[in-house]
């Protein structure tokens, strides 16, 4: 795993905050947003409470374990409690204290285990997924300009060209709940997965980080440093961040075997 | 606030500011834009405008509607569009992208969507809330400093170029797929001024099989070495060119010097040595 964050080249204030806990497999990226510093206060809320609670949480029982009620991976029922956690915390503190009102943050996050990857992600922070020398981006904006290409007032190209480009839809601690989009999918050796806020998107074309990654992607960090310099160098305009997590070698659950095994004997 | 300027014959008869989030083009008078002519459908046209963005839609006009010389049923207005009704022309004009400090305006913010759900209507009812309240509540009141800033990403990168894989041979230099390619260069990663206004950087090998091939440096990145055993890249940036240790034991030398794990920037004729092969770099005119 490898990260960088960077203000941008316009600036003041970093308001994007990044963790990653390769032992558990996790990688959170929050872009914050509310006046003064209570962008990053949200920001580094989301990252600190989702990776403290997790760890915790991952203690007692393994991701991959089905959860009873629902059938899915409890990573699932993990993630949405956590997440609906920290909502609830960046929204308190943006409601009990002036000086925070109104903050928020988007938010991605990550979580390996047993072969799979589970996303979770709210507004405009996004995770994509590199296999095979192919980017292609998995999370789907939760933003105005997604609901106008999903309804077809706009096409891709032209969502470049607007001038609403900054509007989420969905953020953490807005209001009193948000519902976070989770997903599992199946990872594969040798996937690559880039977690990233608006500043790098924005600045620097999806072909462009592809061709980064085909390039480069044996080595994370430096991969990560050349994404953050490209989206300064075409203007850094807002605050960037990257996470890149490449998966080694399969996964698979320590005890999946042993399971299958003793249920043989059931 | 984004606005209209209707002439004739290169006359300025009025300017519309577009407020409304349904603006009507036509000859009847109910219309929000009047033009009375006979040319002019008496329902025309209708602008449609969310926040910061204006779409144009003809109505199914007679004699139809223009935006830059080419008849549209609908359109995404960019700002300084001329869209033609007849012998009108109505310029359209965007300020909102320059009327604050663009860092200002492009902050994240949320939109809330009416209480119902999550679901924002495209068409109506939009509320922009929080970071906000200030951003969003001055945004239409800031409009006194008129600089057309295009706010668009610069243009994509170069177009793919189909390059014979390089040869596997030896040690010696392969490039990624384009670089050894009739490659056109890659706007992408330069839109500032650069350091070296049309001087391309090229390699020139000095040792080994392929010793006198010249590699263009056209895109952004340009990998030499060979995967798994020594690899280091130059990356092409506003200030010119940048060598990085990518992958294996041995980090490159340039100058005779090894290099650590930082970017180094590359002079005209400095020499590289990688991987047992030497060559050179040198800025082409």
């Amino acid at each position: 795993m490898a990260k960088a964050t960077h203000t941008g080249m316009v600036r003041s204030h970093n308001e994007d905050s990044i963790t990653t806990d390769t032992q558990i497999g996790l990688a959170v990226l929050a872009d914050g947003m509310g006046g003064y510093n209570a962008g990053e206060v949200a920001s580094g809320i989301a990252t600190a409470l989702i990776s403290s609670e997790t760890r915790e949480a991952l203690a007692r029982h393994a991701p991959h374990e089905l959860d009873k009620g629902s059938g899915s991976p409890l990573a699932t029922r993990l993630l949405r409690d956590i997440i609906a956690r920290a909502n609830t915390s960046i929204f308190q503190s943006a409601n009990s204290q002036p000086q925070y009102a109104g903050m928020g943050t988007t938010l991605v996050v990550t979580l390996l285990s047993n072969n799979q990857i589970t996303i979770a992600h709210i507004g405009d922070s996004r995770c994509y997924r590199f296999r095979g020398d192919k980017l292609q981006q998995i999370t789907r904006d939760h933003s105005l300009l997604q609901e106008q290409i999903d309804s077809g007032l706009l096409s891709k190209e032209a969502a470049k060209r607007s001038q609403n480009k900054n509007l989420v839809t969905r953020a953490l601690g807005i209001e009193q709940q948000v519902e976070a989009e989770i997903r599992t999918y199946p990872a594969q050796a040798g996937d690559i997965y880039l977690l990233c806020s608006d500043g790098l998107n924005d600045m620097v074309e999806d072909e462009d980080i592809e061709m980064t990654l085909t390039a480069i992607g044996s080595n994370l960090p430096l991969a990560a440093d050349q994404l953050v310099q490209m989206a300064n160098d075409n203007g850094g305009r807002d605050n960037v961040s990257v996470v890149l997590i490449r998966v080694k070698k399969d996964f698979p659950a320590d005890d999946g075997l042993w399971t299958k095994f003793l249920s043989l004997f059931r | 606030m984004a606005k209209l300027i209707l002439s004739l014959d290169g006359q300025v008869i009025k300017e519309f500011t577009l407020t409304k989030e349904r603006s009507t083009i036509g000859r009847k008078p109910h219309n929000d834009i009047q033009i009375d002519n006979l040319a002019v459908s008496g329902e025309h046209a209708i602008i449609m405008t969310i926040l910061n963005d204006s779409f144009l839609e003809d109505l199914g006009s007679t004699n139809g509607t223009l935006v830059n010389g080419q008849p549209v049923k609908k359109h995404f207005l960019q700002s300084n569009d001329i869209v033609e009704i007849g012998k009108y022309k109505l310029k359209y004009v965007n300020e909102a992208s320059a009327s604050m400090s663009q860092a200002e305006f492009e902050k994240t913010m949320v939109l809330r969507a009416p209480a119902t759900g999550n679901k924002v209507e495209t068409t109506a009812e939009i509320k922009a809330l929080s970071d906000t309240q200030d951003n969003v509540a001055q945004a239409p009141k800031l409009s006194d400093t008129v600089i057309n800033a295009q706010v668009a990403p610069p243009p994509a990168a170069a177009p793919k170029p189909a390059a014979p894989p390089a040869p596997a041979a030896a040690p010696a230099v392969s490039a990624m797929p384009g670089a050894l390619g009739a490659a056109p260069p890659a706007p992408a990663a330069a839109p500032a001024v650069s350091a070296m206004p049309g001087a391309l950087g090229t390699v020139q090998i000095l040792s080994g099989p392929n010793a006198g091939k010249e590699l263009p440096l056209l895109k952004p990145l340009t990998t030499l070495g060979k995967p798994g055993v020594q690899v280091a890249v130059i990356a092409k940036r506003p200030q010119g060119y940048f060598i990085t240790h990518v992958e294996g034991a041995n980090f490159p030398a340039v100058n005779g010097k090894m290099l650590d794990a930082q970017a180094h920037a590359l002079h005209d004729h400095d020499i590289i040595e990688l991987a047992g092969v030497k060559m050179e770099f040198f800025l082409k005119s």
